[in-house]
């Protein structure tokens, strides 16, 4: 399958952060195909391994987070709308005059309307929406909508995946689901890579509201290595230079406290081996990704990320270009094959204890 | 009528270039071969068949164009800026994916994502004017390889059918008038009846008016689609319509006030006929029948619309019950017109 077509179908499966059992089972089944064994644990993380040639391989464990943010019903308002609260960061701007599918008993189809602008007083018509006054309008009667629809239900934004000019494609969960795309492309380029290590591919829940699944999945794994993939912000002309990515123009690989700096530069060194155009990105602390997390695991773990370039985050038209993804993915399948010498403090080269 | 309404609407009809809506309309018009013609602007005016028997002239219309963008200029680093036309609501425009120009490239708008922005700019609505739509252009150059200053866009959304009988799309203003004419278009009327698809509706009425000249009618009937507030936070009283509880019948908006003997004419047929009718509960907005009751020497106008939630957004949602019910309520009404002929002959 070629990269847009994967990165479009894997938008299209709804994962919703807190409720990815449904979705686990898809992922499993684009990465089955390519590897030695893959399973789902109990949290929903999804874990494709590639078994290692070496007599005591070293671990690998490589994450990209599957869940997406949207939103929860809150309450029933009268003929048929809802209220709804946020899963996760939401953009409370970018939801008006969008469709929805709303998780319930059954998917239910439904609008995010607001009171319309010609009613607005002069005040209202400069302040945003905030999240209590979005309703979603379902077009069904009270009864019935009480019957298909909890409390509590999740809500996923409907936006398709469109082809954009210069091999970009926008539409919704490209965060992170470029990042899971990149993921099967390791697999599948690790069928052609000798490695010494075990590698464990991971695709992640939970990371929207707190890199739970990745937590929880390192615990596990008690790798030796980690690798992050994430989007990162890109180039928008309304937003400053120093935090964004220009698309096409080389993969930002992570550099600062939540990240292990004799494994980036290795990460780093690869990357001018292989002639793939990098870039820094500068984090002063959290950086907003499972690398935060993934580091202060049990005893520690070496972790670097690779970052995928990506416009207007958190909206239903996320802004990608596909080779961005593939450089990833070859950067980290070729770091993740790589041998791996002692992990020891990365400033001054020598273990403290 | 809602598969062709729904084909209808996944059109692009932008003040000023209502071509594709008119070439949908024109081959529903030469299957049946009934006599049009086109205008210097772009109004499409179909004579249906007439028995005769009635001296009446009586014209029908609904607009093709809809609410839209033009780029206005395409920046350094390839985004192109835009004006919109048609009354939009700005709070809605980012993150909505439109389609540019005759050759539909795909965009959206956009701007920074929600952690770059601060305080005040997570609170306070996006001017216009720091919007922007990205098609993946690299720089200036690039994107004008795709794009021309001067292009028109329009909102991409594709119909969907949801709820009860409730139809999501863009366009529904005024597609949905469109429709309900081509309903209209095989009858033998008792009198002359012209179907009059206009242009350049949403930028100030502006087809109807040499529409209105050309065809100089007695009684003009603007079907239309309209404004519906019936959400939560907005009372009763200023919810304009509702939607469910039939056509709306209009007294007066910012553009005309309806002929009094006409509106009876349509109550007394919805109650006879038993069709659910509602009044449009607030004066705001305006449509077609303010120029064509002012053109000639004067015409009675009347306008019966379908309640539209959301309308002017890519998302407007229509009850298809309200709209079999105006088509009914027109038609109806239309087919008793002779019963008022000594009241309202010049």
């Amino acid at each position: 399958m070629d990269t847009e077509r994967l990165i479009g179908h894997l938008c299209d499966i709804n994962a919703l952060v807190g409720n990815e059992k449904e979705a686990s089972e898809k992922i499993l089944e684009f990465f089955r195909p390519y590897c030695d064994k893959a399973w789902g644990d109990p949290f929903f993380n999804v874990i494709g391994y590639k078994k290692g040639e070496a007599k005591n391989p070293k671990k690998v464990m490589i994450t990209a987070h599957y869940d997406q943010i949207g939103l929860i019903v809150a309450g029933y308002e009268k003929n048929g709308f809802l209220s709804v609260s946020n899963l996760g960061g939401v953009d409370t701007k970018v939801e008006g005059a969008s469709c929805v599918t709303i998780h319930g008993r059954d998917d239910v189809f439904g609008v995010i309307g607001a009171k319309p602008p010609h009613l607005l007083s002069g005040q209202e018509t400069k302040k945003n929406l905030k999240i209590t006054e979005l309703f979603i309008d379902t077009g069904l009667s009270d009864d019935v909508l009480k019957e298909k629809v909890s409390i509590g239900d999740p809500v996923s934004i409907v936006s398709p995946v469109v082809k954009m000019k210069n091999g970009c494609l926008s539409g919704r969960n490209m965060d992170n689901r470029c990042g899971v795309a990149a993921l099967v492309l390791i697999l599948e380029q690790l069928q052609r890579l000798k490695h010494d290590n075990d590698i464990y591919v991971i695709a992640t829940v939970q990371e929207e509201t707190g890199s739970l699944g990745a937590m929880t999945a390192a615990y596990n794994l008690e790798p030796d290595v980690a690798l992050v993939i994430d989007v990162t912000h890109g180039d928008m002309p309304d937003a400053g230079k120093s935090k964004c990515f220009t698309l096409g123009k080389g993969i930002p690989v992570g550099i600062g406290p939540a990240y292990h700096r004799q494994e980036t530069n290795r990460l780093l060194e690869i990357a001018g081996n292989e002639r793939i155009p990098t870039s820094l990105s500068v984090e002063s602390g959290d950086p907003g990704t499972e690398s935060w997390a993934i580091q202060v695991s049990r005893l520690g773990v070496a972790t670097v990320e690779v970052s995928i370039p990506l416009r207007y985050m958190h909206t239903g038209v996320e802004l990608v270009k596909v080779e961005d993804v593939e450089m990833a993915a070859c950067l980290a399948a070729k770091y993740s094959a790589g041998e791996i010498g002692e992990i020891r403090c990365g400033w001054n080269q020598e273990m403290l204890l | 009528m809602v598969q062709k309404l729904m084909e209808l609407t996944n059109l692009d009809g932008v003040s000023g270039d209502e071509q594709d809506v008119r070439n949908y309309i024109l081959d529903n018009v030469k299957e049946k071969s009934l006599k049009y013609c086109i205008d210097s602007m772009g109004n499409l005016i179909v004579k249906c068949n007439s028995s005769g028997q009635n001296p009446l002239k009586v014209m029908l219309a609904a607009h093709m164009d809809e609410v839209w963008f033009m780029i206005k200029d395409i920046t350094e680093d390839g985004k192109l800026k835009f004006i919109t036309a048609g009354g939009m609501d700005s709070r809605i425009l980012p993150g909505q994916h439109v389609r540019i120009g005759a050759d539909k490239v795909p965009g959206v708008i956009a701007q920074k994502s929600i952690h770059l922005q601060d305080r005040e700019e997570r609170e306070s609505v996006v001017k216009l004017k720091n919007l922007y739509i990205d098609i993946g252009a690299t720089d200036r150059k690039d994107a004008e390889k795709y794009v021309n200053i001067g292009d028109y866009a329009a909102f991409a959304s594709e119909p969907v059918l949801f709820g009860e009988n409730r139809l999501k799309a863009k366009a529904l203003d005024d597609r949905a008038g469109c429709v309900v004419l081509l309903e209209l278009m095989e009858r033998v009327w008792p009198f002359e009846l012209y179907l009059c698809f206009t242009v350049q509706e949403e930028v100030g009425l502006r087809g109807a008016r040499i529409a209105a000249n050309r065809v100089e009618p007695d009684i003009g009937i603007v079907i239309e689609g309209t404004t519906c507030a019936d959400v939560p936070g907005v009372k009763e009283h200023g919810q304009s319509t509702v939607l469910g509880k039939g056509p709306a019948l209009s007294f007066a908006d910012r553009t005309s006030i309806g002929d009094r003997e006409l509106l009876g004419h349509f109550v007394k047929t919805a109650q006879e006929e038993k069709i659910p009718y509602q009044w449009k509960q607030t004066a705001t907005g305006g449509n077609d029948a303010g120029r064509i009751q002012t053109s000639g020497t004067g015409v009675k106008v009347i306008t019966v619309s379908v309640p539209c939630r959301y309308i002017h957004s890519p998302v407007s949602v229509l009850n298809i019950n309200d709209l079999e019910n105006m088509k009914n309520l027109v038609e109806k009404a239309l087919g008793k017109l002779p019963s008022l002929e000594g009241g309202i002959k010049k």
